[in-house]
């Protein structure tokens, strides 16, 4: 199967679909993107034509450095698409489903750690946003959604395609706005960017009328400090307390058994060389949160593991036998301590958090800090004395024991290798060994989000996409679409089981139709794999919905246009990788894995760390 | 402070369980005989949830941006966070861009915290007090619909003014009386007049402000 090659597309790099900006690459396409940025920070282009509410909106995000925005046309958003030929810097990706369009946003987001745009029509284009909006709300990611909505005459009268869309998006958005006037874009773009990416950031929701985006205006573009002066009650603080900097160093001096636990605010402040400044002065070992995967180098001696209800049993023994966690960026999630009461039951607790609000949520902790992940480190560094692994060996030795145990006594590779059947695990963990760890893996939910977690091997920062709060099937294709784009420098991975893949793989076609080079690896057992493991260990084997009958995947990707690659034995998979690889464009891998296989260790609900389930052979007589 | 787990203030107060973190704990921290989880050790301690359950009224102010949408931001996230409003008093500021809210509720005092700090989440949120335990001046407004009819009006008449209450209409079969004060005075009016008949009954929900010279509304970093 060959790509068939679009000839309205320019030639050149262009044509491999790796237009998007990545600053300082030095592409003609880069400049013409820092021209245009640069001349909309000083005046309006001379358009010959009336400057109107949608004209503002694409200086606007020119301004805010957007290059690519993932959208869906529809009635009352066409004033835009009226007006974006004249914006060719700013890359409009039509995707087959607004809930695409939004998980590609946030992809973007977290591989490039700058704000991820989306848009839809009124109505229905906005609900379909909604489940990315809320993705991106439970991870904390940096994403401006933008709605139109009906001529504001008409808001309130049940118009065709109205809905509340403000409604639905306030309790789930960092903020939200409705514009009527054009007169206002300009102050709230900017606003609704400083919003999403300032302390801890979030999606922020901007509902414009059609009527204001067709509107006459000669409204000018604030500076940065009347943004700031706008938003009197938005003043993140990202400083730590002196004082309670000082009671964490002294903690951190007297703990015998400490462990640093890494979250998703340590990729967001982009924190990973202090944190690994902290460990190495202090010799902690550094735990991390499913999001807070790639926070460390794995490869590094103090990367101790994934934490929590499938993390490895090693970390969660440490975090139980602790006498101080240092939790940095984290919000103690109930997949992290499980039963809050018996969790790290000797240890006291520093968290650091740049939210207050996370501090004291779902446990109480001795020492509170408030602040950026950044500044915090930089700060509590200096003052902790200097511990070198000498010093802890005892304690380090132990833990070093109880990895190897864990590793070695892991489900890794056992009962389906046996069986001549392929395992999940393997695959992600070819995967990683022939991308040298260094692409974008972009999980989807589930067990294939846990195999990720587990067997891939991450070594840099924001190479991990995950949905971890929301947990959104779904979402690995289409924030793949984003992740590729943001970061084309990297290969990028899209590992989904056959459940999430079968929710949104329309975007198959924007794939193609964008020549996005995304590489699927499908983790097919023909099964709601969580959902049957589930069934089996907490429900008495009551198997319910759990099977899930797939189409023909290699056909499927074939009528897209997209090479696909199968796999069904052990001794398969290198090669179908490769040769995925070896695709100048999106290409699918079909695994067809073995069909029962659980994630092990599994914490139940409920229970504490201590209570993981390690493996299953039938309930006890 | 220092590393002893022993000194941990989470640590509940029954004794079984301080028992056993003492036995864990001892002079030092945990040593690596002692802490890792097991059976043949004592049982570990159990870890104390944040807050202490005992729910009391809470009155928090909030001064909050005078625009479209405000009180449904605050009102959807105190339900969204479940926490339940007992009684909630919007109103201006003497400044244009400002509103003042007077929020009620139940809660213990790390619960209602959380409530304070998730309504700081809100951008349009710029100051919010918990007031409760301040020197402060509180009263609500109620008006009472009471039947009085012309065998017992005299009564309902001379139970108002011993109340301190007011009467705003006076019409054939039923009075208004308007009273303020704290919610319990209010509540112990309204069950007295009880008796007679209550057709209508409105409260605005308390209204607070700390004694003293300082100020919420100067205490609003711009």
């Amino acid at each position: 199967m060959t790509m068939k090659t679009d000839p309205a597309k320019p030639p050149g790099p262009a044509a491999t679909g790796r237009r998007s900006h990545v600053p300082g690459d030095g592409s003609a396409h880069a400049a013409a993107v820092e021209r245009a940025q640069k001349g909309m920070l000083h005046e309006a282009r001379d358009l010959k034509r009336t400057r109107i509410g949608a004209d503002v909106l694409c200086e606007a995000l020119l301004r805010q450095g957007v290059d690519v925005f993932f959208s869906y046309p529809g009635g009352v958003i066409l004033p835009l698409y009226d007006v974006l030929g004249d914006y060719p810097e700013l890359r409009h990706v039509l995707v087959r489903h607004e809930q695409g369009g939004a998980h590609a946003a946030d992809g973007y987001a977290r591989v490039t750690g700058t704000v991820g745009v989306c848009m839809g029509t009124s109505g229905p284009g906005a609900t379909n946003l909604v489940t990315g909006i809320g993705t991106a709300m439970l991870d904390s990611v940096p994403m401006v959604a933008i709605t139109g909505n009906v001529p504001s005459a008409l808001i309130g009268k049940d118009a065709f395609q109205e809905i509340d869309i403000n409604g639905i998006t306030l309790p789930m958005t960092k903020h939200n706005y409705l514009v009527r006037d054009a007169d206002e874009l300009p102050r709230v773009i900017a606003e609704a960017f400083h919003i999403a990416r300032t302390g801890r950031p979030g999606p922020v929701h901007v509902d414009i009328t059609k009527d204001a985006l067709q509107q006459e205006t000669r409204a000018e573009h604030p500076t940065h400090a009347e943004v700031v002066e706008g938003l009197p009650g938005f003043r993140p603080n990202l400083e730590g307390h002196g004082r309670q900097l000082k009671t964490a160093a002294t903690e951190i001096a007297n703990a015998k058994r400490p462990v640093i636990l890494a979250g998703h605010g340590v990729l967001h402040a982009q924190a990973w060389d202090d944190l690994k400044a902290f460990a190495e002065k202090t010799s902690i070992p550094v735990a991390w949160t499913l999001l807070g995967i790639g926070a460390m180098d794995e490869t590094h001696p103090l990367a101790y593991g994934y934490m929590g209800m499938h993390g490895w049993k090693h970390v969660n023994r440490a975090i139980q036998s602790a006498d101080l966690l240092i939790a940095i960026g984290m919000r103690f999630d109930d997949r992290v301590t499980g039963n809050v009461r018996t969790y790290a039951p000797y240890a006291r607790i520093i968290h650091v958090d740049i939210d207050p609000a996370e501090i004291g949520k779902n446990v109480a902790v001795e020492v509170p800090i408030v602040g950026d992940a950044k500044r915090v480190l930089q700060a509590l560094t200096p003052m902790v004395p200097e511990t070198s692994a000498d010093e802890r060996r005892e304690y380090l030795d132990q833990l070093a024991d109880w990895k190897r145990d864990s590793e070695a006594s892991s489900w890794h590779g056992s009962g389906a290798w046996r069986d001549g059947l392929l395992s999940a695990d393997y695959v992600v963990e070819r995967i990683g060994e022939l991308t040298d760890h260094q692409a974008t893996y972009v999980a989807d939910v589930g067990q294939n989000q846990m195999w990720l977690a587990r067997y891939t091997g991450f070594r840099n920062p924001n190479s991990h996409v995950s949905s971890g709060g929301l947990g959104t099937m779904g979402f690995s294709v289409p924030a793949a679409m984003g992740a590729a784009l943001g970061r084309p420098d990297r290969e990028t991975w899209a590992i989904t089981g056959d459940g999430g893949f079968q929710m949104t793989f329309q975007e198959l076609m924007t794939l193609v139709a964008d020549h996005i080079p995304v590489k699927i690896a499908l983790l097919d057992n023909k099964k709601l794999g969580m959902i049957r493991q589930w069934q089996e260990i907490i429900y008495a084997g009551n198997y319910h919905s759990a099977s899930l009958p797939g189409p023909d995947f290699a056909k499927l990707a074939d009528a897209f246009g997209i090479p696909a690659f199968r796999a069904r034995t052990p001794g398969e998979v290198d090669d179908a990788i490769r040769a995925a690889q070896a695709v100048d464009g999106p290409a699918l891998i079909w695994f067809e894995i073995a069909e029962e296989q659980n994630v092990f260790p599994m914490m139940p609900a409920g229970k504490g760390l201590s209570d993981l389930i390690e493996k299953w052979d039938g309930p006890d007589e | 402070m220092s590393g002893d787990p022993s000194s941990n203030g989470r640590l509940p107060a029954d004794a079984a369980a301080t028992a056993a973190a003492t036995a864990a704990a001892t002079d030092d921290a945990p040593t690596i005989a002692e802490a890792p989880p097991g059976p043949a050790h004592s049982a570990p301690p159990t870890r104390a949830l944040p807050g202490s359950g005992e729910t009391r009224r809470h009155v928090l102010v909030a001064i909050v941006m005078n625009k479209p949408g405000v009180l449904n931001r605050v009102s959807s996230l105190m339900r969204a966070r479940n926490f339940n409003i007992d009684s909630l008093a919007v109103s201006k500021t003497d400044r244009e861009d400002t509103s003042r809210m007077t929020i009620t509720l139940h809660g213990d005092d790390v619960a209602v915290e959380q409530a304070a700090k998730q309504l700081y989440r809100l951008i349009d949120v710029l100051k919010v007090q918990d007031v409760t335990s301040d020197p402060k001046v509180e009263h609500e407004l109620a008006f009472v619909k009471i039947r009085a009819t012309d065998s017992n009006r005299d009564e309902v008449l001379r139970l108002i003014e011993l109340s301190r209450g007011r009467v705003v209409d006076l019409a054939d079969g039923s009075v208004i009386v308007e009273v303020t004060g704290t919610e319990s005075e209010i509540d112990t009016f309204v069950s007295l007049v009880r008796t007679y008949g209550i057709k209508e009954l409105v409260r605005t929900g308390a209204v607070v402000m700390a004694r003293g010279s300082g100020s919420i509304e100067e205490a609003i970093k711009r």
